[in-house]
């Protein structure tokens, strides 16, 4: 017991391996003190910050505004009513890192039907918010976020590609896709081990799509154009390709 | 609040009332309050609210991120993706449970140690840590983080540490080593540099006194 709650320092500053991450993890979810310390800890961590400061290039910052030009905020954490009274009962009880994530996922909801559909669909968005692997994905806490810019396909085209390793899944999110011609359609790959795998089709207009296969160890996604109903391997150039995090 | 513009390189004094400024400097030109405020309206998509805070905050995320990975153009990427994140998921930000910058570098800080993790296993297991050198140089970045007012009051706090302590954190936060190559690294006892690593946070955080929510003193 004294031996766990030691560990929140290191857990703080990020200095646990993977295993005793994880264990530590479990034991913050039921420990408020320690939850409580490893917040108090991480600010005083962020503050040795201050002590490196660098000012990053230009380039940077128009990057990250870039970035955050083209992928819209999830919406704030609110659950449905019915879940209020239960959310409520949960805060005082202290619990707001699991609710944060329950809500996340019914909110993600919301925020890819808004994406894929006309916005101004006449369903309300709310109706499609159940819960699928698309959202799943994007609300997931191990998500990382891979934003491109696709100048070979359009000026104005970018895609956003999000992984969850624990999930094992990934979706992409592509804006301003040039409709093909119906003999072509956009073709996904998972490159995996150096080969690149069909992880299914993509239309212009269906702008974010959960990759078939599983992504836990792609080094990157592709997109290109192929023949419509797709093809066994890539024919032709991607059009996109974004590089993950490998293990 | 402030006028939500673009920040330019010395805007800083005209958020700051000419008349009655009889203070000193102030450690920044936007405050704590000010950044949790600016996350709350990047989350309603104010992506030039977002462009306040990351011009209030780059600094430190780049710096932090540049130290543990070394390399910039993997920092510049780090903090891309940490930015991005932070974009997405401003709405979960809750000012009751941490300040937004201390969010903003815990995932800039885990992402960065991800990275050297990952892309240096190979390497560092070939390296003899006693042929390191223990004290990370500072030198890149001293000028800029002297001038800070702020950088000196750490500074300050960290002499209030142990050597050991101060020598263990360091390792830990800026090196990216895990508690137990921190152990190896400066001949401690295996277990005992979670211990200094804790020890030495606590005395820090309570040197600066960050990290104090009313909650905790409710309970204590």
């Amino acid at each position: 017991m004294t031996d766990v709650h030691a560990l929140s320092g290191a857990y703080a500053i990020d200095a646990l391996d993977d295993a005793e991450r994880a264990q530590f993890e479990q034991h913050l979810a039921l420990c408020d003190d320690c939850r409580a310390e490893v917040a108090s800890l991480q600010e005083a961590g962020a503050e040795l910050a201050t002590t490196t400061m660098t000012t990053p290039s230009a380039a940077l910052r128009a990057r990250v505004l870039a970035d955050v030009a083209q992928v819209r905020p999830f919406p704030p954490v609110v659950p449905p009513a019915g879940v209020a009274d239960l959310a409520a009962h949960r805060n005082r009880r202290r619990r707001p890192l699991l609710l944060a994530v329950a809500a996340a996922a019914v909110v993600a909801a919301v925020g890819v039907g808004a994406v894929v559909a006309q916005p101004w669909a006449d369903e309300p968005a709310v109706v499609q918010a159940l819960p699928d692997p698309t959202e799943a994905v994007l609300a997931a806490s191990d998500a990382e976020t891979h934003a491109t810019d696709l100048p070979e396909v359009d000026g104005s085209a970018t895609a956003t590609v999000v992984r969850s390793r624990e999930l094992g899944q990934a979706v992409i999110m592509t804006q301003n896709m040039p409709a093909l011609p119906s003999s072509e359609v956009y073709q996904l790959w998972l490159r995996i081990d150096g080969d690149m795998e069909p992880a299914g089709l993509m239309t212009a207009a269906d702008s974010t799509v959960l990759l078939e296969g599983d992504a836990t160890d792609a080094e990157a996604i592709g997109v290109t154009v192929e023949p419509a109903g797709g093809s066994a391997r890539p024919t032709t150039q991607p059009v996109a390709y974004v590089p993950l995090e490998t293990a | 609040m402030n006028p939500i513009e673009p920040l330019g390189g010395g805007t800083s004094s005209a958020e700051v009332p000419s008349s009655g400024s009889t203070t000193p400097a102030p450690p920044g030109p936007v405050t704590t309050a000010e950044l949790g405020a600016l996350l709350k309206q990047a989350a309603r998509g104010d992506d030039q609210a977002f462009a306040v805070f990351y011009d209030a905050t780059s600094s430190r995320a780049f710096g932090l991120a540049l130290r543990v990975v070394r390399n910039p153009a993997q920092a510049e990427e780090v903090v891309q993706e940490g930015y991005l994140e932070v974009w997405r998921t401003a709405a979960r930000f809750d000012p009751d449970q941490g300040s937004a910058i201390s969010w903003l570098l815990t995932l800039v800080h885990r992402r960065a140690v991800d990275r050297v993790r990952s892309a240096e296993a190979a390497s560092r297991r070939d390296e003899s840590y006693h042929h390191q050198n223990h004290t990370v140089p500072h030198d890149s970045t001293a000028d800029e983080a002297h001038a800070s007012f702020e950088a000196r009051r750490v500074r300050g706090a960290l002499r209030t540490l142990t050597p050991i302590q101060r020598e263990a954190l360091e390792l830990a936060y800026f090196g990216g080593y895990t508690h137990t190559e921190v152990a190896g690294m400066l001949d401690l006892p295996i277990g005992t540099a979670k211990t200094r690593i804790r020890d030495g946070l606590i005395r820090l955080r309570d040197a600066l006194g960050v990290g104090q929510t009313p909650e905790e003193g409710a309970r204590a």
